[in-house]
């Protein structure tokens, strides 16, 4: 297939009966700005990280809000935590906090 | 030696064999943690002649407290007199006991030196060193009646916040506030029956009824020995231990020990060096603009102390210095909480393999720019400096135009250190291969990680440095504005890397710099600072506006600045135009 540098998504369900949207929760409740999130894709956008790679900050905290958590954990450790994302969000959320938050909360939940 | 016993003397001695003792074990304890390094530091300085240099700065800073002294006069005061004066009803005391009796005698016999020796007439000069030693007490007398007053009215001495101790520290407080008027007490007791006081005993003990005083002497003695007994016995547990460790910590600090990136024997003694004298808290923005109580270093390091560590105090830190700058004992406080972030299980392998494919440009003879994450937030800085490059025909490599590694130090912060020394690795390599002479940055926190984390063989420097190098070889010519400008001190530049005279040479060669309250190693932090993760947007703002209104109470026509952070944080909020410092300069210079 020609490569165009992006692909179609396949089709996914997400079952909200299996989701643990506890951990989704226990995020908001560490880091409440992120409940302003409007997911403009500003974040993603600056980040130093994506220039290199297909890290995407924007898409992992979606699925993470999505209580798609799979693979989220090992995507983040590519976050350099320089923080130009914090800085050019225009709703205020403190991503640096976020990040370490995510990848705290998903650690703990993994290691059970 | 049974001529100078009385019962009353033993809590006093249990009070020093205890202290003694605990003190001793703690000490051997904490040296038992030192690593390799500083333990062969320490063995290779110890005989050398740097201990006179740290007895000059123990009676300077741990007796005479002249830190305390330059920030408010009364502090000062309060602390040296109570330390200072301690220390010489001890010192001329025992020469006072010396010249007394001749032969053995227990060592305690200064401490109670009137209750033994009745004879006023017991040496040459003995009534002049009852005068002195009463003169020494009413020195001492005068600093607790002042910590009396300080704990009801501590703006007096300058400071709105005072520190809020434990139980303990305060009962070992008052076990000390109480041993100086006891003192007084007894001694006028005595004075009363044998006339053996100077001008403040023997004025106290006149006023005495002889009855009384016959009744009341042994029991103020006691009483006394009890207070000295509890306050030795407590020391070493409470916030007092510091008054021996500070004087250890000079002395190591002096054979050349320092913090280490993990917990060691030496985070021991500086934690047990800390006075908890609060002075960090009024200068703590968070304390300052948020009345965020608890997240101070002094909570911080009671916490760690006593072992109760808590992960998000540790967290809640700006880590703008402001408080190591203004610390008497000059403790490491930044490395400290550094260590306390450490993230263990978070910090293992990162995913950092897309920056292997990095290749080095062959820079001999340039200059390797890096302009850091930041910076490409603030274009202008970056179009500035690449303009200054040309201007004066430097060739330069800018190592992160379009793909940036981040320097390491936001994620060494916070404690990813195995993470961070990932980036660094990458940087390292390629600047090493680059072959270029000169590392030019332009945000201060990429400098400041460059100079002390990363081991580079070239020289490094932040952008002021070079623009002001530039200026006074003559390389770059710039000329004279009408500009009122203010400029900020970035935390991480100035009290960070001690960069405070480039900026300034530079703005006075190109405009009129005023001078602000705030300024050097007192400048405020601008609050967007990566050191923090725990505090929100609405907080930040606060701390930025406070060194804004700051920096804007002299009406400037400009506010500069040299970090694309606080460029960015005081860029947002007001309408006076705010400008990197390499920006003024592009636009001044003489084509």
């Amino acid at each position: 297939m020609t490569n165009f540098g992006f692909k179609i998504s396949n089709t996914r369900v997400i079952h909200l009966d299996e989701c643990k949207m506890e951990l989704v929760r226990k995020l908001y409740k560490e880091e409440p700005s992120f409940k302003r999130c409007i997911s403009c894709g500003a974040c993603a956008a600056t980040c130093s990280a994506r220039q290199f790679t297909d890290f995407n900050i924007r898409k992992l905290h979606t699925l993470f809000r999505r209580a798609q958590y799979e693979g989220v954990q090992q995507a983040l450790k590519a976050c350099m935590l320089c923080g130009k994302c914090t800085l050019v969000c225009p709703r205020g959320v403190n991503l640096r906090s976020l990040i370490i938050h995510m990848r705290k909360i998903l650690f703990e939940a993994n290691k059970k | 030696m049974s001529n100078y016993f009385s019962p009353f003397v033993l809590p006093f001695l249990i009070g020093v064999i205890a202290l003694i003792t605990i003190c001793i074990i703690k000490y051997i304890r904490w040296y038992k943690q030192f690593n390799r390094v500083q333990k062969t530091l320490l063995l290779k300085n110890i005989l050398s002649w740097k201990f006179l240099s740290a007895i000059w700065e123990t009676v300077w800073e741990a007796l005479f407290h002249r830190k305390v002294f330059k920030r408010n006069f009364l502090l000062g005061y309060m602390h040296s007199s109570i330390a200072l004066g301690w220390f010489l009803l001890i010192l001329v005391g025992a020469v006072e006991t010396e010249l007394a009796v001749n032969g053995p005698k227990p060592f305690w016999t200064g401490i109670f030196y009137r209750y033994f020796i009745h004879d006023p007439q017991a040496f040459k000069h003995a009534a002049f060193f009852a005068h002195l030693m009463d003169f020494i007490l009413l020195y001492v007398l005068s600093g607790v009646i002042l910590a009396y007053i300080k704990s009801i009215y501590s703006r007096l001495f300058g400071m709105k916040k005072t520190s809020k101790h434990v139980v303990f520290d305060r009962f070992t407080k008052f076990s000390l506030w109480l041993i100086f008027p006891l003192r007084l007490l007894s001694e006028s007791f005595t004075a009363t029956l044998y006339n053996n006081g100077g001008f403040l005993t023997q004025g106290l003990g006149d006023m005495i009824n002889y009855t009384v005083a016959d009744v009341l002497e042994i029991p103020a003695w006691t009483l006394y020995s009890f207070a000295l007994g509890t306050f030795f016995v407590a020391m070493p547990f409470s916030r007092y231990m510091h008054i021996f460790t500070e004087v250890i910590l000079i002395f190591l600090r002096k054979w050349g020990l320092s913090e280490n990136e993990q917990v060691s024997g030496f985070t021991m003694y500086e934690l047990s060096a800390c006075s908890r004298c609060g002075i960090c808290i009024d200068n703590c923005p968070l304390y300052k603009d948020l009345q965020l109580q608890g997240v101070q270093s002094i909570y911080f390091l009671r916490d760690l102390r006593y072992k109760r560590p808590k992960e998000e105090i540790a967290d809640n830190c700006l880590m703008c210095n402001r408080c190591m700058a203004e610390c008497p004992v000059g403790l490491d406080l930044m490395t400290i909480r550094r260590q306390m972030r450490n993230k263990k299980e978070l910090d293992t392998d990162s995913n950092y393999k897309y920056i292997d494919n990095l290749q080095a440009f062959n820079s001999i003879g340039r200059v390797v720019y890096f302009a850091g994450c930041m910076s490409h937030l603030t274009p202008g800085i970056v179009d500035a400096m690449l303009n200054i490059f040309d201007k004066v025909n430097q060739k330069y490599w800018f190592m992160d135009k379009d793909k940036t590694i981040c320097c390491g130090r936001p994620l060494w912060q916070q404690g990813f250190s195995i993470q961070a020394s990932e980036l660094r690795r990458k940087n390292t390599q390629l600047i090493k291969q680059s072959g270029a002479n000169m590392l030019v940055t332009s945000c201060p926190i990429c400098y400041q990680s460059f100079k002390k984390e990363y081991n580079l063989p070239i020289q490094v420097m932040h952008h002021t440095e070079y623009i002001h190098g530039l200026i006074k070889s003559g390389q770059l010519k710039v000329r004279k504005d009408d500009l009122k400008v203010v400029y900020h001190d970035p935390c991480e530049l100035g009290r960070g890397c001690g960069i405070y005279q480039a900026p300034r040479q530079i703005l006075k060669s190109i405009t009129t710099l005023l001078k602000t309250k705030n300024e050097k190693d007192k400048s405020l932090c601008c609050g967007y600072n990566l050191g923090n993760t725990v505090i929100s947007l609405e907080q930040q703002t606060k701390i930025r506006n406070a060194a804004m209104d700051s920096l804007l109470s002299k009406h400037p026509d400009l506010i500069v600045t040299a970090c694309p952070m606080c460029k960015k944080a005081f860029k947002r909020a007001t309408d006076c135009n705010v400008k990197d410092i390499a920006e003024l300069v592009k636009e001044n210079m003489i084509l």
